[in-house]
């Protein structure tokens, strides 16, 4: 990926999740987070994940903000109150995120280049990505722990039925 | 020129960043939860970059573990905010605090 595309993805893609924590209403927040999600699946693709890349805008894009969305509108909420500011928090909580993103973005640009391997942009094998590469992989070596994801999805619907579900009638 | 995968990462960890702010300085439940999924989504970029730099395909693999898990955990937990806003009506955060010391 030339240094152009990166950017052109990257920029929007930082100003987008900024919005998400800044914005007032939720429903902002929310579609703020889809724009994000968009861009970092477009990412994905010029990283060589296309079966990874439809994935995220199908679950992530798809359900999981429709999940969000129906249940801010389920909530109805009124307008927020302006959350009790906590000046001293608040400072915190930047200052330990400023130092999260210099110590570990300096590490990833110091360390990274000496890790042995062929590179962002060295040639891939034909079939890198794709969802065969995918799947051979996922039904190989990792059969186990997909075989435990489909347990881990129904306890995770019975859960959220039994949770959500009115208590008493 | 090339784009190295320590700028990748680099983005990773920005994006970490910013919903670790939002989990701290935000109280509506809703924009927590949010912030996690993009702390996840990070985590995905960092995962995708290095699979893309090491040419191995498991980085994809976790990936798909890790949407799978933040499926199933969305549900779950928007299921427990509505289940508190039923009882609580309400979704900030410092206002469910039966369990605070």
């Amino acid at each position: 990926m030339s240094p152009l595309v990166f950017f052109l993805l990257a920029i929007p893609m930082v100003l987008f999740s900024l919005g998400v924590v800044l914005a007032r209403s939720p429903v902002r927040s929310a579609l703020s987070l889809v724009v994000a999600l968009f861009l970092l699946a477009a990412m994905f693709f010029q990283l060589d994940a296309h079966m990874i890349a439809a994935l995220q805008v199908i679950v992530y894009a798809g359900a999981i903000m429709v999940l969000f969305l129906f249940v801010i509108m389920l909530l109805n909420l009124q307008q927020e109150p302006v959350e009790a500011a906590r000046p001293a928090q608040r400072a915190i909580a930047v200052a330990f995120s400023v130092l999260f993103v210099l110590s570990v973005g300096l590490a990833a640009l110091r360390g990274l280049p000496a890790l042995p391997g062929p590179g962002v942009e060295g040639a891939v094998a034909g079939a890198f990505g794709s969802t065969e590469a995918l799947a051979e992989r996922l039904f190989t070596r990792h059969l186990f722990a997909f075989e435990v994801t489909s347990v881990l999805l129904l306890v995770a619907i019975v859960g959220a039925v039994v949770v959500a579900r009115r208590l008493g009638k | 020129m090339t784009v190295p995968a320590s700028w990748y990462l680099v983005l990773a960890t920005l994006l970490f960043a910013i919903g670790g702010l939002g989990v701290l300085i935000r109280r509506n439940l809703i924009v927590m939860f949010m912030s996690i999924e993009l702390m996840l989504n990070a985590v995905n970029l960092a995962f995708v970059a290095l699979a893309r730099q090491q040419h191995v395909m498991d980085g994809q693999v976790m990936v798909f573990f890790v949407m799978t898990v933040a499926a199933a955990e969305a549900a779950v937990g928007l299921a427990i905010i509505l289940a508190v806003f039923r009882h609580r009506e309400t979704v900030n955060a410092d206002e469910v605090n039966l369990l605070r010391w």
